[in-house]
């Protein structure tokens, strides 16, 4: 048998459960990668269903196809251009009007679609009825309950859309706009008529009234004309409302959706709160809100590093037990030492790393993010990050830094624009990670007392909040507020957790495993073979004379690059015998102080070169190196001043 | 009595009332200074000019034309502590004394130029008070840009001065009608719903200054506090 082969695309709001329906459909066949070219996450998936092999794709969650985020252009560009057999809009029931805009603005596009009405069960819990039949009439397309979470009507959607792809939509209907506004866009699209493109005419024409920068390039090339009429027609509705034509055409279209809206559901309100409603006041207050976030992120942290730390323990003594079997194998040459002390460590130091932390921190993360209490977290927090530069969103990643880096600086990609997306991921590198703190415990905190070890973590929010104030007044561009919607709460589903996570780790490694292991092997290589020494004599002039440390702490800065915490332990090693108290407490502060700011760690750099691009990450380091060695000297000087 | 004095009267009551609050004698008496009897002397007098509702022992509170005239003349005070800070370079401890005087004599044209040559400020320069929004029937500043040569008079003002959406108390509601700022902002907001005459609820704001929890079709945003200060919405009476 042969298997024809679709595509369907899905696309509609953020949290609407369209990832749910995605995971359903596609269990672990899923691929997560970027769009071409873009910093936009692209979720790929396959099934066979009915002798169809059907590619899925995840569109990324939207509210409109308008230019305002790259996640809008792309998904846009993906429909329109690349034209999948069909989608499937997952559309929130409980918040009718709102995603039946982002409906209307897809059946524009005049692709065959479907409608899957999720959360019907929470809209009823809110007291909203929807009428299937009669949104389906007033619509013209297919629409299906379905209850994601629970599966329900998931494969009926399958089946639906195929029998629509196999005969074609011809029921849909259009959104038609005031009579002032349809008929100009008649007249843009009789000047159309000749041009071959592959947008919908109508669609254009829409577009173009809209003053769509996008759309107009394009079609400039092809249909001069039909770009200036659009604006003169557009100049004449503006002076005929007195508002700005995309204006207009907004607010009409919302007008339709509305009206859709107003025609199919019924509305019960319920008479008392509801428990989601009530959570969601306490979580937000002014007092318990505080209260709420304050112990529950306290309790997540301490819950993590004690986790992680005993698994990460267990695990190297775990590995390490195989360094006999190297020997064996390789022996204790210059091959064996290679094998062993730079790949098989590296892998350890990742695994190490990787499955204690940063595996529950993901899944704490999407648990949040799924409930919904993130957005919680955002509103409470924006006014603090407003101060500098960023809004309340970027907590996020801020917060997973204090876990890791390098997830940290992926999560920077919940900031819509590609502005705070470089601030967000600068300051998250500027966050001490889990590696970061054990040096600060383990020397600081160690031989100086725990109140130094403070004295540096809040030295470091202080640096956070300097350096990403002033990295907000030089960076060109308007700061963007924050817009969010905040979701009703609901259970997270552990199914979407887990895989989430799975995802998440898989990226992860395949961005950090590969630069760790090869960073590792590189450095035991230049230590076999005798350059080591050299490296660190060369770095004097700024170790020894500049930051007033031991030659030696030159080798350990560089291994500190593949990860922070390695810099301490082989710092112990080469001071032996005596140990880190070799140091005085004045190098063991410059020393924690430099090594929390010099570099961000391989796998980090990496992250951001994929999240930034390379020019950005290499400023970013760079700044960052020049950066700790000043403030490494000046704190010399300082302290031998005032100790 | 002069016009002036029922400015600076209405205006000083505007400032002094939070969310529409009575102001008492002895708020203004202190205010401006002067004897609480001449005070009420003066309220009872812009109570029959139909500007305040007084009475002796709740205070004075302002109806809503004497709110339009509060506003609008807030509205020149504080555009002019900006032309004089920013583009006369007057320091900032000067303005404020110098705005209070020019306030009365500058015309609605005038306000109207001075706020496109500023280029749409938010907020005066001592206290970084919000500058009410203007009565242009406009959804942004860049539509007042773009047309302001046209002949105002004949698509109208609005009948009411709109209010930020900051300046509503937890629970009020009011139609969107203007937005402060470019289009990139209008359409952002319009595309999750907030387009101009749509019904917007304010739920409540963080503390410190934080972001808005605001209902609007049928759907909850944060809007940080910025973007809210931007929005301007024809209130509903309560």
């Amino acid at each position: 048998m042969t298997h024809k082969k679709l595509i369907i695309a899905l696309a509609g709001n953020a949290n609407v459960g369209k990832s749910v329906i995605f995971n359903y459909l596609t269990g672990l066949h899923q691929h997560i990668g970027n769009w071409p070219g873009k910093t936009v996450e692209r979720a790929e998936g396959t099934l066979s269903f009915k002798g169809y092999t059907i590619d899925i794709i995840d569109l990324p969650g939207i509210y409109s196809l308008s230019t305002y985020s790259l996640e809008e252009l792309v998904s846009r560009k993906y429909i329109a251009v690349e034209r999948p057999d069909l989608v499937i809009n997952v559309v929130d029931a409980s918040v009718l009007e709102r995603n039946l805009f982002f409906t209307l603005q897809l059946m524009e596009l005049e692709t065959p679609m479907i409608v899957a009405l999720n959360q019907a069960d929470i809209a009823k819990r809110k007291g909203i009825e929807i009428d299937t039949e009669k949104l389906e009439q007033l619509l013209g397309v297919p629409v299906l309950q379905t209850v994601a979470t629970k599966g329900r009507g998931v494969s009926q959607l399958l089946e639906i859309a195929i029998k629509v792809i196999e005969k074609g939509q011809t029921t849909r209907r259009e959104v038609r706009y005031g009579e002032e506004v349809e008929g100009r866009i008649a007249r843009i699209t009789e000047t159309l008529q000749d041009a071959q493109f592959i947008y919908p005419r109508r669609y254009v024409a829409i577009k173009l009234l809209e003053g769509d920068e996008e759309i107009a390039r394009e079609i400039a090339k092809l249909a001069p004309k039909a770009v200036n009429t659009a604006k003169e027609l557009a100049g004449e509705i503006e002076n005929l409302h007195g508002h700005a034509c995309s204006t207009v055409i907004t607010s009409e279209r919302y007008e339709a959706a509305g009206s859709v809206a107003r025609q199919a559901q019924k509305l019960v309100p319920p008479l008392k709160l509801t428990a989601e409603e009530r959570l969601h006041n306490l979580t937000t207050d002014r007092i318990t809100g505080y209260l709420i976030m304050g112990s529950s992120l306290l309790l997540i942290f301490f819950a993590i590093f004690t986790f992680g730390n005993y698994t990460s323990d267990l695990l190297s003594n775990l590995l390490n037990r195989l360094e006999p079997l190297s020997t064996n194998l390789f022996g204790t040459g210059i091959v064996g030492s290679l094998v062993w002390g730079g790949a098989a460590e590296g892998l350890i130091a990742g695994v190490t790393v990787a499955l204690p932390y940063i595996i529950p921190f993901y899944i704490v993360l999407y648990f949040l993010e799924d409930s919904g209490y993130l957005s919680r977290i955002a509103f409470l927090m924006d006014n603090i990050m407003h101060k500098i530069g960023l809004h309340g969103k970027a907590f996020i990643p801020m917060m997973l830094g204090y876990g890791c880096n390098v997830p940290a600086c992926l999560g920077c990609r919940i900031m819509e624009t590609k502005r705070e997306r470089t601030l967000a991921a600068f300051v998250t590198t500027l966050v001490p990670c889990a590696a970061r703190t054990v040096i600060i415990l383990g020397l600081v905190g160690h031989f100086l007392g725990i109140q130094w070890a403070l004295a540096l973590y809040v030295f470091d929010l202080v640096v956070i909040f300097a350096l990403g104030r002033l990295a907000f007044r030089i960076m060109p561009g308007e700061p963007s507020a924050l817009i969010m919607e905040m979701a009703d709460y609901r259970m997270p589903q552990v199914k979407t957790v887990l895989k989430e996570t799975w995802f998440r780790l898989a990226e992860f490694i395949k961005i950090a495993f590969p630069l760790i292991i090869v960073g590792s092997l590189v450095i035991k290589a230049a230590d076999v073979f005798g350059l080591l020494n050299p490296v660190a004599n060369l770095l004097s002039p700024v170790t020894v004379t500049w930051l007033g440390l031991p030659v030696i702490t030159g080798i350990t800065l560089i291994f500190g690059v593949l990860r922070k915490e390695l810099s301490l332990i082989l710092l112990a090693a080469l001071l032996a015998p005596v140990g880190l108290q070799a140091l005085t407490p004045v190098q063991m502060v410059v020393f924690t102080l430099v090594a929390m700011f010099y570099i961000p760690c391989v796998a980090t750099i990496s992250a951001l070169v994929r999240e930034l691009g390379g020019k950005k990450a290499l400023y970013i380091t760079l700044f960052e190196i020049a950066f700790a060695i000043i403030l490494g000297g000046v704190a010399l000087r300082l302290l031998t001043l005032f100790a | 009595m002069s016009s002036k004095s029922v400015e600076d009267y209405l205006k000083a009551i505007y400032i002094l009332s939070q969310n529409g609050k009575s102001v008492s004698t002895t708020e203004i008496s202190e205010h401006f200074n002067i004897a609480p009897a001449s005070v009420t002397e003066m309220l009872k007098k812009l109570a029959k000019k139909g500007y305040v509702r007084y009475s002796p022992y709740h205070g004075a509170q302002l109806t809503s034309d004497g709110f339009q005239v509060a506003e609008r003349v807030t509205r020149k005070h504080r555009l002019l502590e900006r032309f004089l800070h920013d583009v006369l370079r007057i320091r900032e401890d000067k303005v404020h004394s110098e705005a209070c005087e020019m306030e009365h004599a500058l015309s609605d044209e005038a306000e109207e130029s001075l706020c496109r040559y500023l280029n749409h400020p938010d907020r005066c320069p001592d206290d970084g008070k919000i500058i009410p929004a203007c009565d242009l029937p406009f959804s942004t500043c860049e539509e007042c840009i773009e047309l302001h040569k046209k002949d105002l008079e004949e698509s109208g003002r609005r009948e009411l001065i709109p209010v930020s959406i900051t300046q509503l108390k937890n629970g009020e509601r009011g139609k969107v009608s203007f937005i402060r700022g470019g289009h990139k902002a209008l359409q952002r907001l319009s595309d999750m719903g907030l387009t101009p005459g749509t019904e917007v609820t304010v739920v409540k704001s963080a503390p410190f200054h934080g972001p808005l929890e605001i209902l609007v079709r049928g759907s909850r945003l944060a809007l940080g506090r910025g973007m809210s200060e931007r929005i301007f919405v024809e209130a509903e009476k309560a």
